[in-house]
């Protein structure tokens, strides 16, 4: 679960820079990187979710 | 990808850069300020430990970074490879020699970058130190740095201060002025802080931290003075490092050191009163190490802005970053069962992303777009810089074993890794909250 949570932190990157680089309307780049950091906020929530299931078990 | 020169190639009068180096010759109590700050929170039996390896990180991160890191971090108006993108060439890495062949250690702008980078770098090196404390072993501890000061920060600060693609989103979007980071809020402290949220996460909690129930224990660090008097080392240090990248990064003439001399000064006061503040509400008296990490967490929030803010923003600057670290301490612990003895992750990762998004709201920093230009930046840091950096340590920890084994800890990280504690001439007792 780790692992997708910082893939999903990737991902929404991905989604950043793509529309820095590509996108020529600025309310479409606005969109897109509000979204890309929903994802990332998405994908960190993941990591530290997954962090406590294993410490829990750890335990 | 071809290697391409920035047009901003910055200049400065031989009286500048005089002044600029004598600047930059103070950063270094920055990091021996954070060194008594880590030593003064960790536990007694790894205060030698702590600050040796203040001393190691410092000084592989220097080599590191001068053998291979200034090759790929570079300078504004330097060589460095681009991608080609929609008809717009975004910088990614620089196209340096390594070992700093080619280049004249003089006044020249480039060799001032080198050496307030040399410093930098160790700087950022000395944040994870605080989130691993009492267990990182410290040949994991030098691994790991060279992985940061090698490959990890280089990059980054290519990205930001060395031309690169999000110091060009101004020039190639229109959005602002790039993105913009003076001293060192995302470059030094969000990529120290990211990096040890990964050792604490990777290391796991200290012995005994948490109940099985996942209720925290209460580890008091050894000794508050060498803590508060770090807070005033690290205060001239950052002081002269938020001048210094101010004058070699953004430009700004010698007159606007006054300026963030007062701006650092009023966010590192603002900051720490009101940490000092929230704990007396919290909890009927003010928390020392809270109130100290405040002091911190308002150095390192004003580093992006500090040239740009006027000092009643920057006043408002500390105040938040009070609050957060003071917040974000009790949550990371509290609900997110992270153990960080140094509160590294509260106040570099998260006062430097508020110094960041700063100078979005509150820095008359140019253009309009400037807003989107930072959050480009802090998506950086959390999408790019922060799965790097675990990725980087976990597979070094496949590799080495960080975490000290269970008797280092049980002995603790003097006795255990050095033979020899810090306070000899002091009973050793036994440790009350350690679970045998």
């Amino acid at each position: 679960m780790k692992l997708a949570g910082l893939l999903l932190l990737v991902a929404g990157w991905t989604i950043v820079v793509a529309a820095v680089a590509l996108l020529p309307s600025a309310g479409a780049r606005v969109g897109f990187v509000l979204a890309g950091i929903a994802v990332e906020l998405f994908g960190l929530a993941l990591a530290v979710r997954s962090h406590l299931v294993l410490q829990a078990e750890g335990e | 990808m071809t290697p391409f020169v920035a047009p901003s190639l910055l200049t400065l009068s031989e009286v500048s850069a005089v002044f600029c180096l004598l600047l930059i010759l103070l950063v270094p109590f920055a990091g021996a300020g954070l060194a008594l700050i880590n030593s003064g929170l960790g536990r007694s039996r790894s205060a030698a430990h702590a600050m040796i390896a203040a001393l190691c990180v410092t000084a592989l991160a220097a080599l590191v970074y001068v053998i291979v890191g200034f090759a790929w971090q570079g300078a504004a108006g330097r060589p460095d490879h681009v991608l080609m993108v929609a008809g717009k060439a975004w910088g990614w890495i620089a196209a340096e020699p390594f070992f700093l062949r080619g280049l004249r250690l003089d006044l020249s702008p480039a060799a001032l970058v080198v050496l307030l980078q040399m410093f930098s770098v160790g700087l950022a090196g000395l944040i994870p130190l605080s989130s691993g404390a009492d267990r990182w072993r410290l040949g994991a501890i030098c691994a790991s740095t060279a992985l940061l000061a090698g490959w990890t920060y280089p990059l980054f600060a290519h990205w930001t201060w060395g031309g690169g693609w999000l110091a060009q989103l101004g020039a190639n979007c229109g959005l602002g002025r790039g993105f913009v980071d003076g001293g060192g809020s995302s470059a030094i402290q969000v990529v120290g802080g990211v990096t040890a949220l990964s050792i604490a996460w990777i290391l796991g909690p200290r012995r005994g931290k948490f109940s099985a129930e996942g209720m925290p224990a209460a580890l008091p660090g050894h000794n508050v003075v060498l803590v508060l008097l770090g807070c005033l080392f690290a205060w001239i240090g950052w002081t002269a490092l938020n001048s210094a990248g101010a004058m070699l990064f953004l430009g700004v003439e010698p007159g606007r050191v006054v300026l963030i001399a007062v701006n650092t000064t009023l966010c590192a006061a603002a900051s720490g009163l009101t940490a000092g503040v929230v704990t007396r509400v919290r909890f009927g008296r003010p928390d020392a190490s809270l109130s100290a990490n405040g002091w911190v967490a308002g150095l390192v929030a004003s580093s992006a802005a500090a040239a740009f803010l006027k000092p009643a923003a920057a006043m408002i600057v500390g105040g938040v970053a009070g609050i957060l670290v003071v917040s974000v301490a009790d949550f990371l612990e509290f609900q997110l069962a992270v153990d960080d003895p140094g509160g590294a992750v509260s106040v570099h990762a998260v006062g430097g992303l508020w110094g960041v998004l700063a100078v979005a709201l509150l820095a008359d920093a140019g253009p309009g777009g400037q807003w989107l230009a930072q959050l480009v930046g802090i998506a950086t840091l959390l999408g790019f810089v922060l799965p790097l950096s675990y990725g980087l340590n976990w597979l070094l920890d496949r590799v080495y074993r960080q975490r000290v084994a269970r008797e280092g800890e049980l002995q603790g990280m003097d006795l255990f890794e050095l033979g020899a504690g810090a306070y000899p001439e002091f009973d050793i007792h036994g440790d009350e909250f350690m679970q045998r």
